[in-house]
């Protein structure tokens, strides 16, 4: 599947569409349908994200989803080096999921 | 209004005289003819060509298509230091954070594509309380006023 | 060390206010990315990974305790409690919003600080030898005149779109720490036969994808046509830079296309129409700013004995320290490679140490150094002992300067958009296995150096053992090469065949070691031997 991803233009933080707005967090993203990119456009005009651009994932059985790309999961969880800064500082297993 | 091209619209202006409005002719075409009182530079023109005719000119414009290629500056200020006098004008995709390093460099009216939001031009031109360097201003450089006197 | 007057106050205020405009303007919609990003770049405001990210400047590599303890301060209060120092001298916070930019800006500005021009398309801050103004062996000290070029080069309203960046590197002993002949234009300030001092001009080097050194352009500019000199230097390649592909666009390549003579040739032409133009400041001024670069009061007659009686100190003082020029003083490097950490990285505490620490001891003076440590430049050898024990207490007291360990890493794909590769972890696991196998003592001085991508912000090329992270069908990989140097002996670095994963390289370095132990002659350190025998030996341990 394709999901849409960006920075949030305040805050810089790493954002995925869900259909309706963005979410901090991957497993919130949907399938970008096939009119992506006018959802980018409109987005991006409104400033509700920067530079957004369509990225590859897999959605797993539990629904999570996985981007294809290492970039893309680490910008979904936070820097491998620094489990405490990531979202799941809790989840031993989270950076080893990554990589 | 009739219809003019956008770039003919000259929005601010630093000169007393009256506006060229002859069309600027590019380079090549200038100097194969002798009668040409308006030229405009494209980026990848080399100024230092109308050096023997400055005093012919009376208005250079200076295209920037992508506000991101400086080489205009360049070609302004090389044309002031080498005494022309006539209207520089920075024509194309002028922007408001340009405009005070444009001045700097010797440009007198400015033309841009869209039109700037005038305050905001404004408190672009006078952004600087002082510069650091002398350049094709008149302004006293920093290290000028440090050693005045 | 250099102060602010009112002038330079009123420049950096006024940066800020511009800055904090382009902000409200992008924020409400009247910037598009496009035009936005050209002005927050050259504000150090860059797009990363997680988030903005911020870059300082530090001009030459100089800072004190108050500038120091503001880093802390930003890091704790908008971002999350650490820095990331660089190659540049600079330091970059990787968690910043773009809502704060202006008033983080505003912050250093209360402390003669900003972020001027540390990216963009323009002159960048000016890099120096970190130990000036201490160094046993300079000719002078090279600050004043970087801070003079400083000066020119801020809103220098020519070349604030100039093709690509633009990096100037100052220096003034024969030594280079600051891998002069690696910068877009590197200057060795220095004597001539009659004690006149001037400027050598080398242009056209540099890292990234095409790496270069620089060649001497001009042997001698006298010292009062510096920055003459100079832009006539920007204006050449400001007009022929190449515009149509951004991985052409730097001096280097402009410099390797004309050929060395024919751009100097325009260089020396336009250099003469430019000594009629006034742009030189007067003498006085580089008279004035030389003043803020006395000598602090040194102690005289202080002895150079020191106890050496606890071995972990003496271990330290062996590798972490470098010559005065003044009896009984040394400067001091804090290392922030600790066996496993994140090279260049320091928390907010350490920061307010180190902050404290050069108050009490180096005349509060600090220095940010290429190799992504901090320096105390004028330290007591009196003082030595206590300072370690503070600095060993606090995570920093690690004797590793110039080995193995000590190695520099970008912050690749744990933070860049651009890596292709991490860069982070492979540091770490070659710290921790030289830490382990007890080899880096033995190893002596042997620069690691790692990018995550071909841009090489890590100087792999310049690594007496380098590191870059590739991408492999969409899997890290890293090539391995050796033979770099940026000292005076300045050299790029060979790959030595088809790259490793990440466990892979690891166990490569620690071959090439093993071979190097193995034929190593009298006094050779790891790059003399890899000089002398080549490649081959070591291809044969890694391939076979
Ligand atoms: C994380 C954000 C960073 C980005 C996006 C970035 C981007 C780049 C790019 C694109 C280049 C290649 C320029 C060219 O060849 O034209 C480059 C070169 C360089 N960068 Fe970075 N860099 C980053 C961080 C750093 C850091 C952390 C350091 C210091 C550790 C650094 C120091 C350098 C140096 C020394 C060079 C090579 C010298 C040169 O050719 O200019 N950069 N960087
Ligand atoms: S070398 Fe590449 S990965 Fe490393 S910081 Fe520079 S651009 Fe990023």
């Amino acid at each position: 599947m394709k999901i849409l991803t960006g920075n949030d233009l305040k805050s810089g933080a790493v954002v995925w569409w869900t259909g309706k707005g963005w979410s901090i967090h991957v497993d919130d993203a949907v399938d970008a349908g096939e009119e992506w990119e006018t959802v980018l456009a409109s987005e991006e005009a409104e400033r509700r994200v920067n530079v957004p651009y369509a990225v590859e994932a897999e959605q797993r059985a539990d629904g999570s989803i996985r981007p294809a790309h290492i970039k893309e999961r680490i910008r979904a969880l936070g820097p491998t080096v620094r489990a405490d800064l990531t979202l799941k500082p809790n989840d031993p297993d989270a950076i080893a999921e990554v990589v | 209004m009739t219809e003019t091209a956008p770039e003919n619209h000259v929005q601010f202006r630093f000169r007393d005289d009256a506006q060229v409005s002859d069309p600027a002719v590019t380079v090549d075409a200038f100097l194969g003819q002798t009668n040409a009182a308006a030229v405009r530079i494209e980026p990848g023109d080399d100024a230092r060509q109308l050096l023997p005719h400055l005093d012919r000119i009376a208005l250079v414009e200076v295209n920037f298509p992508a506000f991101t290629d400086g080489r205009g500056y360049s070609a302004a200020r090389l044309l002031r230091e080498e005494g022309y006098q006539g209207e520089l004008r920075a024509v194309g995709d002028v922007l408001i954070d340009q405009l005070s390093h444009m001045k700097r460099c010797g440009f007198d009216a400015f033309a841009p594509d869209a039109p700037l939001n005038e305050e905001d031009a404004q408190a672009a031109f006078n952004r600087w309380p002082e510069v650091y360097q002398s350049a094709a201003d008149d302004r006293q450089p920093i290290w000028a006023l440090r050693h005045k006197g | 060390m250099y102060q602010y007057d009112q002038y330079d106050q009123a420049m950096v205020d006024a940066r800020v206010a511009e800055f904090r405009d382009q902000c409200r303007r992008r924020l409400e919609g009247h910037l598009t990315e496009d035009q936005f990003k050209p002005l927050r770049l050259m504000n150090g405001l860059y797009l990363q990974l997680h988030a903005y990210m911020l870059r300082v400047a530090v001009p030459y590599g100089t800072l004190n305790s108050r500038q120091m303890h503001m880093l802390a301060d930003i890091a704790d209060k908008y971002d999350r409690g650490y820095g990331h120092f660089t190659t540049r001298q600079n330091i970059q916070y990787n968690w910043i919003k773009l809502e704060d930019a202006a008033d983080i800006l505003a912050d250093l500005s209360k402390v003669e600080m900003h972020a001027i021009q540390t990216s963009g398309n323009c002159i960048r801050n000016i890099s120096s030898d970190h130990f000036s103004g201490a160094a046993a062996d300079e000719v002078i000290d090279p600050r004043p005149y970087a801070e003079l070029m400083r000066q020119w080069s801020s809103f220098h309203p020519e070349f604030s779109y100039l093709p690509r960046k633009f990096k100037f590197c100052v220096i003034a002993s024969e030594k280079d720490r600051a891998a002069m002949r690696l910068h877009d234009i590197g200057i060795r300030i220095l004597k001539n036969e009659k004690g006149e001092v001037g400027a050598r001009f080398h242009v056209g080097g540099g890292m990234g994808r095409t790496p270069m050194i620089s060649p001497v352009i001009r042997d001698f500019v006298p010292v009062d046509q510096l920055i003459t000199y100079a832009e006539a230097c920007l204006r050449v390649y400001n007009r022929y830079g190449r515009r149509d592909n951004k991985y052409k666009a730097r001096i280097k390549i402009l410099v390797h296309e004309l050929g060395k003579e024919e751009y100097t040739r325009q260089v020396e032409e336009e250099f003469q129409h430019l000594l009629d133009q006034g742009v030189e400041p007067p003498y006085a001024e580089l008279e004035r700013i030389k003043a803020y670069f006395a000598d602090p009061a040194f102690e005289e007659g202080l002895s150079d004995d020191l106890d050496l009686s606890d071995p972990d100190f003496a271990l330290w003082v062996k590798t972490n320290t470098n010559p005065h020029k003044q009896a009984g003083y040394v400067s001091a490097v804090i290392s922030l490679k600790p066996v496993g950490g994140i090279p260049g990285d320091a928390t907010a505490e350490q920061m307010h140490l180190i902050a404290d620490l050069a108050k009490d001891y180096s005349f509060d003076e600090l220095r940010v150094m290429h190799t992504q440590n901090i320096g105390l430049p004028h330290v007591k050898k009196a003082d030595l002992y206590a300072i370690w024990q503070k600095l060993d207490a606090a995570g920093l007291g690690t004797a590793n300067l110039d080995q193995i360990g000590d190695m520099i890493a970008c912050p690749g794909l744990d933070y860049c958009s651009l890596a292709n590769a991490r860069s982070i972890p492979v540091a770490q696991k070659i710290s921790q296995r030289f830490d382990k196998n007890g080899k880096s003592a033995a190893l002596g001085e042997l620069k690691l150096k790692i990018s995550g991508c071909i841009n090489a912000c890590g100087h792999h090329h310049a690594g007496h053992i380098g590191i870059l992270g590739v991408d492999r069908k969409g899997k890290e990989n890293y090539q391995l090469s050796f033979g770099g140097s940026e000292g005076e002996d300045t050299s790029l670095a060979k790959i030595t065949g088809p790259g490793f994963d990440e466990d892979g390289v690891v166990d490569a370095v620690d071959k090439a070691t093993d071979v190097y132990l193995r034929e190593r002659q009298d006094g050779e350190r790891f790059l003399d031997t890899y000089r002398r025998i080549g490649m081959a030996p070591f291809k044969e341990a890694l391939y076979d």
